[in-house]
C-alpha cells in the first residue's frame, strides 16, 4: 500500500477535493431550506413567531458554544496528529464527540420542551421550519459523530501519522461545516 | 470516504485472486462495468417511458368513440388495451387519471431514469476516465454505490404504480398544492427522487474530482477532450442544483405526511371545506425550488450530448474541431447562466413585470453560448473529409434538430409570447425537439461510436443506417405538429383534447403524431436487435477502429481492469487530425513526437 501522498493534478488530495465538493452540495441543500424560511418569514403574513421567552435563548446560546467548542477541539486534535501525538489526538477527538453529544442532548430537551409548549411540526409555519431545519442539522450532527467515532478508532490503531492523516482533515472540514450551519441557524431561528 | 492513493499504476494490475461473479459484475467498482450497467438500465427505462407515451398517443389520436362505435365489436388494438388495462382503459379509452399518471411517469422516467443516466452516468463513467488516461474514477466504491442507488430509486419510482391510488399524477413537475393532496403514489415519487438525487450527487463528486485530479501526465485542461469538459460542467450543475430540489422535496414530503403547510396557503379550500392545516405557506415556493434544479437539469440533458457530437464530428471529419476554446468557454458560460434563468418556467405564476424582464434577459443571453456551440460544431464540418458512418449520421442530425429545438425556445423565453404558448403543445414540441431529436439522437450516436470500445466489436452498419432514418424522420413527424397544435392553443395534459372545441381543427395532427410514434417505436427494433446481435457477431476491432486521436482509443477494446498498461503520457491536443507533414491523417495524443 502506497504511503506517498497522492500526486494529483491540482495538488489537493482526491478525498479533500471530494469533501469540498460534497460540502458545496450541502451548502445548496441548507441554503435552499434557509432561503425558503427567509422568504416566507419576510413575505408571509402567517408566519407567526413565538415569543422570545418560549424560545429558550440562553440554553440555545450555551448549545451554540458547545458546538463551537467542539470545532475548536477538532482543530486541536488535528494539530495533535500533525505532531504525531496519538494520546493528545484521542483526548481531543473525545472532547469533540463530547461536545456533539452535549449538543444533541440539549436539542432533545429543547424539542421535547417546545413540543409540550405547543410549538410542533405542524402547529404553524415557524414550528414546521424550526423542526425541519434543526432536524436536518441534527441528522448531520449524528452522521458527524459516527464519522468522529471512526476517526477515533482508526487513529487509536495508528492509522494516521504526521505524513498521512488526510481523513482527519476531511472529517474536520465536515465537522466545521456542521458547526457553520448551526451558527447561521441559531440567529435566524432564535435571535432575529 | 475512500482511498486518497496515487493512481499512477496502483490499480493497473488488478486484485490478487480471481473475483467471483458477484463482485466482478454485479457489485463491480470498475468504471467500465458500471458504465455498461448504467447503459443497459437507462436504455430499458427509455423503452419503458416510450411505451407509456405510445399508450398516451393512442388516446390522443382517437380520444372519443367514433359515430359508428360498437362496444361489442372493438377493433384489435382497443380490445387488446381493454384486456390489459380493464379499469384504466375501458373499451380502449383512457381514464383521465391514468392519462395523468402516465404523463407524470413518462416525464420522470425519461429525464431522471433515462436520458441523464445515459448521457452522464453511462457514457461519462465509461469514457471519461479513458479519455483522461486514468485507471478508474477517483472513488470507485462510491461509483458502485451511485449505480445501485439509482437502480433502487428507479424501482421505488416504478413501484408507485402499485401504490394505493396508483402512480403520481401531478406532472413530473409535481406542483403544489395538487401534489400535496394527491394519492400515495406522489410520496413514492418524492422518496424515489431523494434516492435518485443521492445517486447523482455521488456521481457528480466523483466526476469533478476525477476530471480535476486524475488526468495523465501532459493532459492539461487545455488538452482535455470537449466531452470531458462537458461532463465536468454537467457534474457541477448536478452538484449545486439538485440539493435545492432535494430541499423542496423534503418540504413536500413533510406537507404530505406530517401535516406541515410549507406549500399550503392559509384557509385553502379543498373540495367543499377549508383544508385543515395551519397554512401560511406558498405554492409558488415549490415552483421556485423545483425549477431552480429543473432548469440546470435541461443543460444536464444537453451538455453531454453536445460533447458526444463534438467527439464524433472531430473523428469523422479528419480535422480539428473549430473553436475548441470557444466550445469549452461556451459550455462553461451555459453552466453558469443556467442558474439564473429558472423563472422563465414561471412567467404565468403572477410575477411582476420587472422580475419577468430580468429572467427574459438572462434567458435570451443564455441562447448566445448555445448558438456558439452549435456554430462551432457546424463550422467543424467545413473542409473536412466526412465519413458518413452511423455515429456520424446521428451526430450530423443533432445539429439541425437541436437548431429547431433551440429556436422554438425563443418565443417561450420571451414573456409576452410565452403568455400565449405556456402550457400548450408548443412547449411540448420545443422541449422534445431539444431532448429527443436533439440529445437522444446524439446519445444514440455515442452508442454506435463507443460500442466497439466497450465490446470489442462494431455494430452492424446497415442496421444502424436503417435505425437512423427510422428514428430521425418519424421524430420530426411526431414533434413538429405539436408546435402547430400549440400555436393553435391546444393545452397540455389533457386526456381528451376534443372536449375543448377549439382543439378540434388540430385534432387531425394527433392522428399523424400517433402513427409516426408507432413507426418510431418500430424503428428502434433494428437498434435493439443490433445491440444484442453484435455482441457476438459484430466485426471484431482492435484498439482504434475509428483511427481517432483521443486516449480512449489507445488501449485494448475492451480495456482491461486498470485500462492502460502504463500511465499514458500526452504530447498534444485532442484533435490533431490531418496535421501537415504527418504520415497519417491522425496523430494520437499519446504518441511521442
Amino acid at each position: 500500500m502506497s504511503t506517498a501522498i497522492a500526486e494529483t493534478n491540482t495538488g489537493i488530495s482526491n478525498a479533500k477535493l471530494g469533501i469540498w465538493s460534497f460540502l458545496a452540495s450541502e451548502i445548496m441543500l441548507f441554503g435552499g431550506l434557509i432561503s425558503a424560511y427567509v422568504i416566507l418569514r419576510s413575505g408571509s403574513a402567517h408566519m407567526v413567531m413565538p415569543p422570545r421567552s418560549m424560545m429558550g435563548v440562553p440554553l440555545a446560546t450555551f448549545n451554540t458554544f458547545a458546538l463551537i467548542t467542539s470545532s475548536v477541539t477538532m482543530v486541536l486534535a488535528l494539530a495533535a496528529i500533525q505532531e504525531g501525538n496519538i494520546e493528545k489526538f484521542k483526548r481531543w477527538i473525545l472532547c469533540t464527540i463530547g461536545g456533539g453529544v452535549i449538543f444533541l442532548a440539549v436539542k432533545a430537551y429543547e424539542y421535547q420542551h417546545k413540543w409540550h409548549e405547543g410549538i410542533t411540526l405542524s402547529s404553524n409555519l415557524f414550528g414546521s421550519f424550526y423542526y425541519t431545519l434543526t432536524g436536518l442539522h441534527v441528522i448531520h450532527v449524528i452522521g458527524g459523530l459516527g464519522l468522529m467515532t471512526y476517526i477515533f478508532v482508526a487513529g487509536s490503531r495508528g492509522r494516521f501519522t504526521p505524513d498521512s492523516h488526510d481523513r482527519v482533515e476531511c472529517a474536520g472540514l465536515y465537522w466545521h461545516f456542521v458547526d457553520l450551519v448551526w451558527v447561521i441557524l441559531f440567529p435566524i431561528l432564535y435571535l432575529l | 470516504m475512500t482511498d486518497a492513493h496515487a493512481h499512477g499504476g496502483a490499480h493497473a494490475h488488478g486484485h490478487g485472486e480471481p473475483q467471483g461473479f458477484i463482485w466482478k459484475y454485479v457489485f463491480s467498482v470498475d468504471h467500465k462495468v458500471i458504465g455498461i450497467q448504467y447503459l443497459i438500465t437507462s436504455l430499458l427505462f427509455l423503452l419503458i417511458g416510450f411505451t407509456m407515451m405510445l399508450l398516451m398517443r393512442w388516446q390522443l389520436a382517437v380520444p372519443t368513440p367514433a359515430d359508428d362505435f360498437d362496444p361489442e365489436k372493438l377493433g384489435m388494438i382497443r380490445s387488446l388495451l381493454n384486456w390489459i388495462f380493464p379499469e384504466s382503459m375501458p373499451f380502449g379509452f383512457m381514464d383521465p387519471v391514468f392519462y395523468n399518471q402516465l404523463g407524470a411517469m413518462h416525464g420522470t422516467i425519461m429525464i431522471f431514469l433515462g436520458v441523464v443516466p445515459l448521457g452522464v452516468a453511462a457514457f461519462g463513467n465509461y469514457v471519461m476516465p479513458l479519455q483522461i488516461g486514468a485507471p478508474d474514477m477517483a472513488f470507485p466504491r462510491l461509483n458502485m454505490m451511485s449505480y445501485w442507488t439509482y437502480l433502487v430509486g428507479g424501482i421505488v419510482i416504478m413501484s408507485s404504480f402499485l401504490a394505493d391510488g396508483g402512480a403520481p399524477q401531478s406532472g413530473w413537475t409535481s406542483y403544489a398544492p395538487l401534489s400535496v393532496v394527491a394519492p400515495a403514489g406522489q410520496t413514492y415519487w418524492l422518496i424515489g427522487m431523494v434516492i435518485i438525487i443521492t445517486s447523482s450527487l455521488f456521481g457528480a463528486i466523483n466526476f469533478i474530482v476525477t476530471t480535476l485530479n486524475m488526468r495523465a501526465k501532459g493532459l492539461t485542461l487545455g488538452r482535455m477532450p470537449v466531452f470531458c469538459w462537458a461532463q465536468l460542467v454537467t457534474a457541477v450543475l448536478l452538484l449545486l442544483a439538485f440539493p435545492v430540489l432535494e430541499a423542496g422535496a423534503i418540504l413536500q414530503l413533510l406537507d404530505r405526511v406530517a401535516g406541515t403547510s410549507f406549500y399550503i396557503p392559509k384557509d385553502m379550500i379543498y373540495g367543499a371545506t377549508v383544508f385543515p392545516r395551519a397554512g401560511g405557506g406558498s405554492p409558488i415556493l415549490w415552483q421556485h425550488l423545483f425549477w431552480f434544479l429543473a432548469h440546470p437539469e435541461v443543460y444536464v440533458l444537453l451538455l453531454p450530448a453536445m460533447g458526444i457530437v463534438a467527439e464524433i464530428i472531430a473523428t469523422n471529419t479528419r480535422k480539428p474541431l473549430f473553436g475548441y476554446k470557444e466550445l469549452v468557454g461556451s459550455m462553461i458560460v451555459i453552466g453558469i447562466l443556467s442558474f439564473v434563468v429558472w423563472a422563465h418556467h414561471m412567467f404565468l405564476s403572477g410575477m411582476r413585470t420587472s422580475l419577468a424582464n430580468l429572467f427574459v434577459t438572462t434567458t435570451m443571453t443564455i441562447s448566445i453560448p448555445s448558438v456558439a456551440v452549435l456554430t462551432c460544431l457546424l463550422l467543424s464540418l467545413r473542409g473536412g473529409t466526412i465519413r458518413y458512418n452511423t455515429p456520424m449520421l446521428f451526430a450530423l442530425a443533432f445539429l439541425p434538430m437541436f437548431g429547431i429545438g433551440g429556436l422554438t425556445g425563443l418565443p417561450l423565453g420571451f414573456a409576452p409570447t410565452d403568455m400565449h404558448l405556456h402550457d400548450t403543445y408548443y412547449v411540448i414540441g420545443h422541449f422534445h425537439y431539444v431532448v429527443a431529436p436533439g440529445s437522444l439522437i446524439a446519445l444514440l450516436g455515442g452508442t454506435y461510436y463507443w460500442y466497439p470500445k466497450m465490446f470489442g466489436r462494431k455494430m452492424n452498419e446497415t442496421l444502424g443506417k436503417v435505425h437512423f432514418w427510422m428514428t430521425v424522420i418519424p421524430m420530426n413527424f411526431v414533434f413538429f405538429p405539436m408546435l402547430i397544435q400549440g400555436m393553435y392553443g391546444m393545452q397540455r395534459r389533457l386526456a381528451t383534447p376534443t372536449d375543448q372545441w377549439h382543439n378540434l381543427p388540430v385534432q387531425g395532427w394527433s392522428m399523424m403524431i400517433g402513427i409516426a410514434a408507432a413507426v418510431l417505436m418500430v424503428g428502434q427494433l433494428p437498434f435493439l436487435f443490433n445491440f444484442v446481435w453484435s455482441l457476438k457477431n459484430g466485426e471484431k476491432v482492435g484498439e482504434n477502429p475509428w483511427n481517432a486521436t483521443t486516449l480512449e482509443w489507445a488501449c485494448p477494446s475492451p480495456p482491461p481492469h486498470g485500462n492502460f498498461a502504463k500511465e499514458p503520457e500526452v504530447f498534444r491536443g485532442p484533435y490533431e487530425y490531418s496535421v501537415p507533414g504527418h504520415k497519417t491523417d491522425y496523430w494520437p495524443q499519446d504518441e511521442a513526437a
